[in-house]
């Protein structure tokens, strides 16, 4: 088992190393002039020659692509993602100043997505085929069909403007926090709810049901010991590979509803240009990811004995 | 063949999959025949006529240019649908080519193949194709060039693993012992047979592509005014969310039906490609 973790915790640093180079490289392919865009958005007017030769002078913008990349190895192994070009603070201190806001949301989202696709999920596999099951069935594949970032905008426009019961956008209390968590929310319940079903369905399939109903015990005894709780592992699975979708759904949602996170700064970095955050920003983000796939594999093992022998052979 | 006929039959008694079969393709006549459909020129301004309300002239109403919103929701299919069927298109090449390359040569290319697709597996898709879009600058072009950039992994990864499996085969044997080049037995003989799961996620991807295409547009990345795909023309219609609700309501409708259809007839695809499932439909 901790040859497993230490040969996977081996391989997440290899893949880490990788991302890091590409997210590097990818920003100093790219067209355009950074000092240009980021000096005009100061200054509001078109920056000199002078301006903008001091601009890269400072940033080392003007070293070979070879040497600002050892420079990049250099100080994100120190733990240094650079300085942002627009607020000149430390792109790790920016993040992590608007991680807690992000976070809240994702959470948010997160729990009303298990409240509501867990119960819906096992309910539909215990009546197949019902009208509860089929329409069930039929909100889940809506719910990931429909395009987060338009919820967002169908809800803002019933319960914000004309109904008046949230406000449209910012940040403060819960009424803030329900609309955005709701469309955040949605595509992943969708998605977990079509997954609890299959699985529950798969579960009351296997011989150990069949063995745990024929020795008398109670169909509640069956379904919820028996049945549940195996079911439930393929969802755990998935719900951590969604800590990504949720990263990713963050970005959108934070910008249409002004939420002052990590995704809302990623994409005003973007439209000025400001690669040390785009670059550090996406570097974390790939961090988190890779993370929490690798705690998945990990919690899969301890939740699924027969899992780990597999492991072995691969 | 005999497969093909199995697969149209079960599809044919997937109610679903029918019915995201026909919206499909009434979507495919929509964007042949877009300019010939739709009642006014999309981009042809009428200040006279702003914002107004749907009504007989305008089904869909107008928008803040007084530009017919149906006429643009009509040619905005070709944008959406057009651009997604490209990128579906250059995804699969692309992952067909590199996981077949790796799959079947093994050794040194597969794996700097496959380090490359772990490295960008790291990256939440869309996230990494919202950054090159970024860099790339705001067009059409970029984001469909993005998009193949990031997506082309999964597929790679379905064909390494299928022409892993059938490599080792008795008919691969006999078709090298005959002096068949490598190139010859990777196309006519290796590819039929793992094409089947490729045809799923390719189905199942549009809609997922036409999500991303749509969310990058309107993030500003993607098509530009005065274009009118439908994620431009809900970036477009937001600043008007309050006096002209049309304006984004039906792009937006027109995005869920598309996507809707398209996830309708891929899993009907996979589950009649599955056969462990097929025995769920006959209980």
């Amino acid at each position: 088992m901790i040859k497993f973790i230490a040969k996977r915790l081996a391989i997440a640093t290899l893949i880490m190393l990788g991302a890091s180079l590409l997210s590097f490289s990818l920003i100093h392919l790219a067209p355009g002039n950074p000092a240009e865009v980021i000096i005009r958005a100061e200054m509001g007017e078109d920056p000199s020659l002078t301006e903008i030769e001091f601009f890269f002078q400072k940033y080392d913008l003007n070293d070979p692509f070879f040497a600002q990349c050892a420079q990049w190895m250099h100080m994100i192994t120190h733990g240094d993602l650079g300085t942002s070009f627009r607020t000149e603070e430390p792109v790790l201190v920016e993040f992590f100043d608007r991680f807690p806001a992000t976070l809240e949301l994702a959470v948010a989202a997160m729990a009303i997505a298990i409240l509501i696709s867990i119960p819906l999920g096992i309910l539909s596999a215990m009546k197949q085929n019902s009208i509860l099951d089929h329409g069930s069935r039929l909100v889940a594949l809506w719910g990931v069909s429909m395009p987060n970032f338009w919820l967002g905008l169908v809800l803002i426009l019933f319960f914000s403007v004309k109904l008046d019961w949230f406000p449209c956008f910012g940040y403060g209390g819960v009424e803030y926090l329900i609309l955005p968590a709701v469309t955040l929310g949605t595509g992943m319940t969708a998605t977990l709810m079509r997954l609890m079903r299959a699985s529950m369905l798969e579960v009351l399939r296997q011989d150990y049901i069949r063995t745990a109903r024929s020795k008398g015990l109670k169909e509640r005894v069956v379904l919820w010991k028996h049945g549940f709780k195996n079911a439930l592992i393929p969802v755990i699975t998935v719900m951590g590979m969604q800590v990504g979708h949720l990263l990713a759904g963050v970005v959108i949602i934070e910008t249409i509803f002004a939420w002052p996170g990590v995704g809302k700064f990623l994409v005003d970095g973007i439209y000025a240009r400001d690669y040390p955050v785009i670059q550090g920003f996406v570097l974390i983000i790939a961090l988190f990811f890779v993370l929490s796939n690798l705690a998945v594999d990990i919690l899969y093992t301890y939740l699924d004995p027969r899992i780990k022998y597999d492991v072995e052979n691969a | 063949m005999r497969e093909m006929m199995s697969i149209v039959q079960h599809l044919k008694e997937d109610k679903l999959a029918v019915t995201g079969a026909m919206i499909i393709l009434s979507l495919t006549i929509i964007v042949i025949l877009a300019p010939h459909i739709a009642p006014y020129d999309p981009i042809k301004l009428d200040l006279e006529n702003r914002l107004s309300s749907p009504d007989r002239n305008h089904l869909m109403g107008t928008d803040n240019l007084g530009r017919d919103v149906l006429s643009r929701t009509i040619c905005g299919a070709r944008f959406s649908l057009g651009m997604a069927t490209v990128v579906v298109v250059i995804v699969m090449l692309l992952g067909i080519a590199m996981g077949t390359t790796a799959g079947y040569f093994g050794g040194v290319i597969d794996g700097i193949i496959m380090r490359l697709v772990d490295v960008l597996l790291a990256f939440p898709n869309i996230i990494l194709a919202l950054v090159i879009a970024g860099i790339l600058g705001p067009s059409l072009t970029n984001v469909m060039i993005a998009l193949a950039v990031v997506w082309w992994v999964g597929y790679a990864r379905i064909i390494r693993g299928s022409v892993l499996s059938v490599k080792e085969k008795e008919f691969i044997e006999a078709a090298r012992a005959m002096g068949c080049t490598d190139s010859y037995i990777a196309i006519r003989h290796i590819l039929p047979n793992v094409l089947s799961p490729v045809i799923v996620l390719a189905t199942l991807d549009m809609g997922h592509i036409i999500l991303s295409i749509a969310a990058l547009s309107f993030l500003g990345l993607g098509a530009q005014p005065p274009i009118p795909e439908w994620g431009t023309m809900l970036n477009e219609g937001r600043p008007f969310m309050e006096t002209a609700p049309h304006l984004m309501i039906f792009p937006g409708l027109m995005i869920m039906v598309t996507v809707l259809a398209f996830n309708f007839l891929g899993d009907g695809l996979r589950d009649a490609l599955d056969p462990r499932m097929k025995e769920d439909a006959i209980k």
